[in-house]
């Protein structure tokens, strides 16, 4: 059986892992080599790494960040951040990157999925999507870090985006993320269920129970969590037991 | 010990190199006839489209070297794939090392809502055969990436459930073939790489 998988985030800025609460004030939670090295070894099944660096050095500082990682990790990973061409992607994957994430960019030029999907594939392909529910009832799509609102529906750009290509949808509730209150279970669940591709289920992930609940209920295929990992709150081969004891297939 | 790594337009090729060297074996990344037939074992990576790979290896003739080649040679993901007789992928006519079909995968959408294609994470492996999988456990889990696989067949020495059984991988005389991806399967997918170096 296919297992669901536990991701944990590292975001970097200037070569360190911070974390925020709801998008904001950053702390600093280490080494991300590391850091992705010890949850390797923890049983992690994958990594996401997303640059927060806003510097003009970012290119070549991100791509020699990869080739460190992918030479002292032996799981896949996925890296986000800025990449806004074929080019950018190339060089990331040259150095060692499974999968690239994107994000703003491809909203502002969707035709840069198609493109990246038909160069790599679609299996490399990660949108990550910052949505937030509003008093209408709606998730609406944010960008930039979260700062900026736009007038589309998640899940509209979400089917957009798999119809040019994207292999997977890394989804992050505004709403829930750095709260620790649970997952947001009803639009991943939505996506899930209207979306051929699998979905990465993000933002607000605090308790154990909470994993269980975005695998049982809304059928994520990956949870991804950021703060209660670097700082140690859930282990994660305690986290996996967990989920195995309540009849999640995880790798243990 | 020479060690080679088939340089074509398939993406992941440095992940494999990376992988090798985490286990503390040197490999080269070469397109040159001469020196992949100089090798002691070949690695045949890829991540990609099944046509085009196939168009790019026929232009620089590397699927006629590839097939007469006698040291061990390891595919891996699209590799093992386009060792195969054939994929759907495109309707491509493969290497035809093994006599398994490659596939795409159909889920049922009433009772398999759930599998996605293509199928991505970790899956188990079983009913292993062969030294490559020396000091490997049944159900041991590897990592998969892949929207096509090939059939179950006389050439199959482990095998994967998704959608139903396939081949998760192959062996036919110095040809093996690996679905998933050794060199992102932490320690397991070490082991078969070390199992592989050892032949």
């Amino acid at each position: 059986m296919l297992t669901k998988r536990i991701i944990p985030c590292l975001d970097i800025r200037d070569g360190r892992t911070v974390k925020g609460v709801n998008f904001e004030n950053i702390r600093d939670a280490g080494d991300p080599v590391e850091l992705g090295a010890f949850y390797a070894a923890q049983g992690a099944d994958e990594l996401v790494f997303l640059d927060i660096t806003a510097t003009i050095e970012k290119r070549k500082t991100l791509s020699e960040l990869v080739n460190r990682i992918s030479h002292h990790i032996n799981i896949p990973f996925t890296v986000g951040g800025g990449i806004s061409s074929v080019d950018d992607v190339s060089v990331l994957l040259q150095n060692g990157a499974d999968k690239i994430s994107v994000n703003t960019s491809a909203y502002k030029n969707p035709q840069l999925i198609k493109d990246l999907a038909k160069e790599f594939g679609s299996q490399c392909i990660v949108l990550a999507i910052d949505t937030k529910l509003e008093a209408d009832g709606n998730w609406y799509v944010y960008l930039n870090g979260g700062r900026v609102k736009t007038d589309s529906k998640c899940i509209d750009w979400a089917k957009q985006a798999v119809d040019l290509g994207a292999g997977e949808i890394l989804l992050t509730s505004m709403n829930h993320d750095g709260t620790k209150q649970g997952f947001a279970l009803d639009i991943t669940a939505t996506l899930v269920e209207i979306l051929p591709v699998p979905i990465i289920a993000s933002g607000g992930g605090g308790t154990m129970d909470h994993f269980v609940d975005v695998f049982t209920t809304a059928k994520a295929d990956a949870a991804l969590a950021a703060s209660i990992f670097h700082f140690k709150e859930i282990a994660i081969p305690d986290l996996k037991a967990y989920l195995n004891e309540k009849g999640i297939i995880v790798r243990i | 010990m020479k060690l080679v790594i088939i340089k074509y337009n398939a993406g992941n090729i440095q992940s494999v190199l990376y992988a090798l060297e985490r286990i503390g074996v040197e490999a080269i990344v070469t397109d040159d006839h001469s020196a992949i037939m100089a090798a002691d074992k070949v690695i045949f990576p890829g991540v990609g489209e099944a046509s085009t790979a196939m168009q790019y290896l026929q232009d620089r003739q590397l699927d006629k070297l590839i097939v007469s080649l006698t040291q061990p040679v390891l595919g891996i993901c699209l590799g093992m794939q386009l060792m195969c007789a054939y994929s759907e992928e495109n309707n491509t006519q493969c290497l035809g090392i093994f006599e398994e079909r490659v596939q795409k995968f159909q889920p049922n959408s009433i009772v398999q809502a759930n599998l996605k294609v293509p199928q991505i994470g970790w899956n188990t492996i079983t009913h292993l055969q062969t030294p490559i999988f020396n000091q490997i456990k049944e159900n041991s889990y590897c990592y998969f990436v892949h929207g096509y696989y090939a059939a179950l067949g006389e050439h199959t020495i482990a095998q994967t459930d998704y959608v139903q059984p396939y081949s998760s991988a192959l062996h036919k005389n110095n040809f093996y073939g690996l679905q998933f991806h050794p060199e992102k399967s932490a320690g397991i997918g070490e082991q078969i790489l070390k199992n592989f170096i050892q032949l």
